[in-house]
């Protein structure tokens, strides 16, 4: 009986295994391999040996290493940030009665607007073109301070469009799922502590931030890994030839050695795509590590 | 603490209808005495709740004012008080400890009142020891059974040392046997702290066994106040007899005529030196006593065997309820193929109202 039971859920589950197993898992392992063939060439299909050396190409390709960096500090700022800032507006958002519908609709616009066209908003506002130097420049001027170019400028301020950007585009989201982390605490809980005497301070950070300290660690985690894999915003602001704006990403880089200019290199593509996945799994099972006694689940 | 309710309203806008305002609490006067058990007992949507909610600070009056002893906290809000309140789900933190749970409102002292960890342990435990729950001081909230919750809670709101202890249906969440067990305990931790304590409830029987004082409501208006038996014993109108009291008061309808009070064509009473009127009379179940040339004369439907006693289920063309109830001694003997059954009745047992007012006449 059981063992009839266990065909048919298997029978079940065939359509989802073979299209996963087809289109995920089969790539996956593929990507390994690749990493591993040196010189691989993909017209005549040949590679000359196997081992790290893709790897060592890609750790020591200046690319690279300006990719890592800029990922990096776009992951470092803007998580944290982005988070910070959802969790303000979406206590905020609690809290207020009047119009909290029309502001919840504002705050959600972004995400179901598309990258480039905020990207083209986002321009807009900072580059500075032969007839404009953008709203942000005329701002800037208007205080008496000297105009920055922050399309074609310095690195600083192209890193800070991309932050502002990126914390922006995925702000909506973050507060959607805290807003609805907030509502979903039981008001007793607020005026127990009301009556117990806890200052609004204190009621935040022992009872507010405990009761919702899963999904602000979902949102953590998930916007490690998203930030991570940050290519598109990118192109969005500076066009498709990153490594010129000296502002490419890990993806970016993957995507570079496939299939731009340069590209036809499958192995060093499939090495940085490795070292990604590296680098998110350690992110990830840190922040799981650190985050277990944070953490509470009701 | 006595805590004095001056001519105290709270209106709410209507959710259901625009712009309808909803009289949850109602001109409510009352002075608490000090140190007294008291229970607000009414039907679900009476203003009990709003009336606890008002004596906490969590909501603030449309009109009315709310004296602690004889400091006006009409405008004080709930932390500056000095109440105690146990939910009716209890709403303990539970990502904290027995022993964080209980501390919490002596962490948020400030001032003067700031106790150092050790007085705070201190006091908790001690405070433990009351309830009877140190022995569990490091278990989370889900470890602990509904009662054990339960005295949780209400060890959290004493730690304080409350003016007010405040508990808002603190029975219900607990199953039979632990509600019997738990009500004797609420009176002993009463007793022992001194706390002016008012606690709602639905049940009758609950507010009755403890109270040392009941306040009954109804639409946001105080019906009646007084000592469990004088309310039970001497009910000002139809809705305070029928709502106290199980098996509830048989109500029939009847009148006053010539000095006497008729049910139907049965004369069932003296009523000398009344007025003539139509009335409903209410009769508690164990104001029947089955006699068989007693005036009343009811359809017999079958007898429920209680062991000590019997309850005699009977019908008559004038009752108002699904059939009357009457609780007799055992003693009486009924055969199984009668079906008539007759009963004089205890006149102190007996209640007349108003056809129309449902007052006490």
């Amino acid at each position: 009986m059981k063992q009839k039971n266990n065909l048919k859920a298997w029978l079940y589950l065939l359509p989802a295994i073979l299209f996963l197993g087809v289109f995920m898992v089969y790539p996956l392992v593929d990507v390994c391999f690749y990493s591993l063939e040196e010189n691989y060439h993909s017209i005549s299909q040949t590679y000359t040996g196997v081992g790290l050396g893709n790897f060592g190409h890609v750790l020591s390709d200046p690319f690279f290493i300006q990719a890592l960096k800029n990922t990096l500090i776009l992951v470092v700022i803007t998580v944290p940030v982005s988070t910070g800032i959802s969790l303000l507006i979406a206590l905020g958002l609690s809290s207020v009665k009047a119009l909290k519908k029309a502001f919840q609709t504002i705050y959600f616009l972004p995400y179901v607007t598309n990258t480039l066209a905020v990207g083209l908003v986002f321009m807009i506002l900072f580059a500075r073109t032969e007839y404009t130097d953008g709203l942000i420049n005329a701002l800037i001027q208007a205080m008496g301070y000297e105009m920055v170019d922050f399309i074609n400028g310095p690195y600083w301020a192209k890193m800070l469009v991309t932050c502002l950007y990126t914390v922006w585009i995925v702000m909506p989201f973050k507060i959607l799922i805290l807003t609805s982390a907030l509502a979903s605490v039981n008001q007793d809980y607020y005026k127990a502590a009301k009556v117990d005497g806890a200052s609004s301070g204190r009621i935040f950070r022992k009872i507010t931030l405990p009761m919702i300290s899963p999904t602000v660690f979902y949102l953590i985690i998930t916007g490690f890994i998203g930030a991570f894999k940050a290519y598109s915003d990118e192109v969005a602001l500076f066009g498709v030839n990153l490594n010129e704006a000296g502002m490419n990403t890990i993806v970016g880089y993957v995507y570079d050695m496939l299939y731009s200019d340069k590209g036809g290199y499958p192995g060093y593509a499939a090495a940085a795509a490795l070292l990604l996945f590296a680098i998110v799994f350690t992110i990830t099972y840190i922040n799981l590590r650190f985050s277990k006694n944070k953490v509470q689940y009701m | 603490m006595k805590v004095v309710l001056e001519n105290l309203t709270k209106q709410f806008l209507s959710r259901q209808k625009k712009g309808e305002i909803v009289t949850a609490v109602n001109n409510f006067n009352f002075e608490i005495p000090d140190g007294q058990l008291i229970g607000l007992l009414g039907p679900s949507g009476c203003g009990k709740s709003t009336t606890l909610n008002l004596i906490s600070g969590l909501e603030t009056p449309t009109t009315g004012k709310i004296y602690f002893g004889d400091e006006d906290v009409t405008n004080l809000p709930p932390e500056e008080r000095g109440v105690g309140l146990v939910f009716q789900n209890y709403a303990l933190y539970p990502h904290l400890t027995v022993e964080e749970n209980i501390i919490f409102p002596l962490q948020n002292l400030k001032g003067a009142q700031k106790m150092t960890k050790e007085a705070m342990h201190q006091k908790a435990v001690e405070t433990a020891k009351l309830v009877q729950i140190d022995g569990l001081m490091e278990r989370k909230p889900k470890e602990l059974s509904g009662g054990q919750q339960q005295r949780v809670a209400i060890a959290r709101a004493l730690v304080k040392i409350p003016k007010v202890l405040l508990l808002d249906e603190p029975l219900s969440n607990l199953d039979a046997r632990l509600r019997l067990q738990t009500r004797e305990e609420l009176r002993r931790i009463q007793r022992e702290t001194g706390v002016t304590t008012i606690f709602v409830t639905h049940d009758q029987e609950e507010a009755m066994s403890i109270s040392d004082l009941i306040i009954v409501m109804k639409d946001g208006v105080v019906h009646q106040i007084g000592k469990p038996q004088e309310v039970y014993d001497e009910p000002v109108n139809l809705f305070v007899a029928q709502f106290l009291g199980t098996p509830q008061i048989n109500v029939f309808e009847g009148e006053i005529r010539d000095g006497k009070v008729w049910i139907g064509e049965e004369a069932v009473l003296d009523a000398q030196g009344r007025e003539d009127r139509k009335v409903w009379v209410g009769i508690r179940p164990e104001g029947f006593i089955p006699d068989e040339n007693g005036p009343f004369t009811c359809r017999m439907d079958r007898v429920e065997v209680m062991g000590r006693d019997v309850s005699v289920v009977s019908t008559h063309d004038k009752m108002t309820g699904k059939s009357i109830r009457s609780i007799v001694s055992a003693e009486n003997k009924f055969r199984p193929d009668q079906t008539e059954v007759r009963f004089s009745l205890k006149p102190y047992k007996v209640f007349l109202f108003d056809r129309e007012s449902e007052e006490r006449v």
